[in-house]
């Protein structure tokens, strides 16, 4: 007796519906937009279920339903990927600028108190669902523009050239910007999980 | 002689091009000597890492 086509597909269902919540959150972090986010989810579950794309059973499930989900986030931003604001993205740069200037001394070297700090064995933190909640709490606490670049770079593995052409901005523009993005987050990670900086150098 | 402002523009860049060979003998002269911007080079990719895990098995909580 072989199991129906039907089964199969309510089993998987099942399964994939135990990937909601981390998609959701996922969809969220990259898109800022809760509506948006649970329409890429819906979707990309919907193309799991009827695609004919098969995946290397249980252990892949959840990296096969995410590259489905990363492909419906990347076609979600391409969809407004027209409407990045450069304005905004010029103010958050300034008021970005103005606390960086004050990290160093005239020469450009740290102020004392600014110096990045040892983070001992940060793998560690990987491995605890506390570091996660914090890192989810410090992408979501950097500026929208900032935020959208970044994750384009770092999470849907876009080249900074794609970048620039997809959001018609310059590279130098992209490279600053994402200088930006990770000194927040580790500045964030810094004040929130692993303690402050080095006294001296 | 680099800064380190200029130093943490360049082990950002780092993350996202190779860099040329100038730059990258102006960066090791610098970090010989600056722990601040050795630590800073760390948590760039400690950072990508973070990142490259948050994408691939979206932070496995089940995991020990």
């Amino acid at each position: 007796m072989t199991t129906s086509a039907a089964e199969f597909a309510a089993d998987l269902a099942d399964e994939l519906a135990n990937f909601r919540p981390d998609m959701l959150r996922f969809a969220r972090l990259q898109l800022r937009d809760d509506p948006l986010a649970e329409d890429v989810v819906q979707e990309a579950l919907i193309g799991a279920l009827t695609g004919r794309q098969a995946f290397a059973g249980r252990a892949a499930l959840k990296t096969w339903i995410f590259s489905i989900l990363k492909n419906k986030i990347i076609d979600a931003l391409r969809g407004r990927s027209r409407s990045i604001n450069i304005s905004a993205l010029t103010d958050e740069a300034e008021e970005f600028d103005q606390t960086f200037d004050q990290l160093f001394k005239a020469n450009g070297h740290w102020m004392p108190g600014a110096r990045p700090g040892n983070w001992g064995d940060p793998e560690e933190a990987l491995r605890q669902s506390q570091f996660w909640t914090i890192f989810d709490a410090c992408l979501n606490h950097l500026a929208t523009n900032t935020a959208r670049i970044f994750m384009m770079r770092e999470i849907l593995d876009f080249e900074v050239e794609e970048i620039c052409a997809e959001l018609k901005i310059s590279t130098s523009n992209c490279y600053v910007t994402l200088h930006r993005a990770r000194h927040n987050l580790r500045g964030c990670l810094e004040r929130t999980w692993f303690g402050p900086g080095e006294t001296s150098c | 002689m680099l800064s380190c402002k200029e130093t943490t523009h360049l082990l950002s860049a780092a993350q996202d091009r190779p860099l040329a060979f100038k730059e990258r003998f102006a960066l090791k002269m610098h970090l010989l000597m600056c722990k601040g911007c050795t630590n800073y080079r760390t948590q760039m990719d400690f950072l990508r890492q973070a990142c490259d895990r948050l994408k691939v098995t979206n932070t496995d909580k089940e995991q020990p």
